[in-house]
């Protein structure tokens, strides 16, 4: 198993601070980060290393939690403790900051594109998730303020090719939205970890939701439509979300990040304990109860938590991660054998 | 969390208690060839003269943190305290705790996971500011916070 997480690279990307997130551009050629020391910065590849193409240096007041990429590549939305979104839009020279979303009461902790790329999802410790349309002037309007959350929301992702958003929060629950008659309705409630959401991924056909949190496990949960042939109950139109896998057991401090790889199906989830982990679903696996397994574990791949995983959109296994330790780590995960 | 303010006193007459004396230096500790393990004590001595938020004392002066409540693994790289606040409803728990969290923080190295968590059974919101004390985005929001920041400072000064 120690072969099947190799190290390709390790960059020191945010130093002196911590590095929150990463996410890689729909081309999967650059990689933004960004971290506690107020940058954003995009990496691209030079030869067997990465170096940075850009800083983003004066778009926040405070921290950046979060980074999104339009589906389109060409710009870049971060979220700030400062309680502003920017967006920055990529130029032949570098970035330049064309909208400052503002109207969250403090800190924003995410923001993400939806698959149009006409809508964006912020979600902030003022317990609310807010949606915003942009037009063709790139003028940013805000059509939704969702308060379905008790409190302070983690993470916001959007469906990967629908426009149904999930939400993940300090209150323990997971939280999906749709659009309904001009305005947009929380349509199912996903209960059933212990303590905070921190990060929720979707799986290829979005069918799937993986959720991870501070109570040490990570759950598979499982739309199921209206008359599904499984017998599990929806109420009215909305489908149900359904945990049908929860791995505990693993993790042995908090889990911040997890990203489900769309080429590979593989799940890799980033840890309080320093550690990265990946899982693969058993080939002989059942839909309603599907299993995962541990196919690489690297305990100590930061000095310090590892915040955020990506998996690259294009190039099956290049996994990257990031740390409170300021680092960027580039991973090559291998399949192990006979599983 | 709020700073102290000219409000009356949650608790006016709390119980003080005696300070522990100076750690006895031992000989092997003064040989520089042996290396150091970070022990209970050691970690209670740079918690244990912080002030209280509210009454000109120490947390080791009201009880607040004692060393057995301190509980270090060095080759695990852990640190795990539990305070006990002066009365259930304190207000002021959750500051105190984010300011032993702060100092150690400040002072460990970076390898070692902190774990602060109220003495169980001695507060009514137990855990609510456990759950506020773990996460460390919070803490760092806090911590980005300048007024807040002052007050956790005020707490970690050393009193003149």
């Amino acid at each position: 198993m120690p072969e099947a997480l190799s190290l390709l690279c390790r960059v020191p990307a945010h130093p002196e601070s911590r590095c929150w997130a990463l996410a890689w551009s729909p081309g999967g050629a650059l990689l933004a980060s960004c971290g506690g020391d107020r940058a954003v910065r995009v990496w691209g590849r030079a030869g067997s290393s990465w170096t940075c193409r850009a800083v983003l240096g004066d778009g926040h007041q405070r921290t950046v939690r979060r980074v999104a990429w339009s589906p389109c590549g060409s710009y870049l939305a971060s979220a700030s403790f400062d309680g502003t979104t920017c967006v920055w839009k990529r130029q032949e020279d570098g970035f330049e900051c064309v909208a400052t979303l503002e109207g969250h009461e403090n800190e924003v902790k995410s923001v993400a594109w939806a698959p149009s790329g006409s809508l964006l999802a912020t979600c902030s410790r003022d317990k609310s998730v807010w949606v915003w349309e942009v037009d063709e002037e790139e003028e940013y309007e805000c059509v939704s303020v969702l308060n379905a959350h008790t409190q302070d929301v983690k993470h916001v992702v959007w469906h990967p090719s629908q426009e149904l958003l999930a939400s993940a929060s300090y209150d323990d629950t997971v939280r999906l939205y749709r659009e309904e008659e001009d305005d947009w309705v929380c349509c199912a409630t996903l209960e059933g970890h212990d303590s905070t959401v921190w990060a929720v991924a979707f799986d290829k056909e979005g069918e799937r939701l993986a959720s991870v949190s501070d109570d040490r496990t990570l759950r598979v949960w499982r739309r199921y439509h209206p008359g599904n042939q499984e017998g599990v109950a929806c109420s009215g139109t909305d489908p149900t979300w359904k945990c049908v896998c929860t791995l505990s057991g693993y993790h042995s401090r908090t889990i911040y990040d997890v990203s489900w790889c769309h080429l590979t199906g593989a799940l890799a989830t980033a840890c309080g304990d320093d550690a990265i982990r990946v899982f693969e679903e058993s080939p002989t696996s059942e839909e309603a109860q599907p299993t995962f397994s541990l196919t690489a574990h690297v305990p100590r791949a930061h000095s310090q938590d590892v915040n955020g995983v990506a998996w690259n959109p294009k190039e099956p296994g290049l996994l990257a991660s990031c740390s409170d330790d300021g680092d960027i780590a580039f991973w090559k995960y291998q399949r192990p054998e006979g599983c | 969390m709020v700073g102290p303010g000219p409000a009356p006193l949650e608790n006016a007459n709390p119980l003080i208690y005696r300070r522990s004396g100076e750690r006895p230096v031992t000989a092997r500790e003064e040989d520089d060839e042996l290396p150091d393990a970070i022990d209970d004590r050691e970690i209670f001595d740079l918690i244990r003269s912080i002030n209280d938020p509210e009454h000109p004392l120490t947390l080791e002066e009201l009880n607040v943190v004692e060393q057995v409540r301190v509980k270090v693994n060095d080759a695990e790289s852990t640190v795990s305290v539990e305070f006990t606040p002066t009365i259930p409803h304190c207000s002021m728990a959750t500051l105190i705790g984010l300011s032993i969290k702060v100092k150690l923080l400040r002072s460990l190295p970076e390898r070692f996971k902190l774990d602060v968590h109220i003495t169980p059974g001695t507060h009514a919101s137990e855990h609510a500011v456990n759950k506020q004390l773990a996460d460390k985005e919070r803490v760092a929001a806090a911590l980005e916070n300048s007024h807040l920041l002052e007050v956790v400072n005020q707490c970690l000064s050393a009193r003149s």
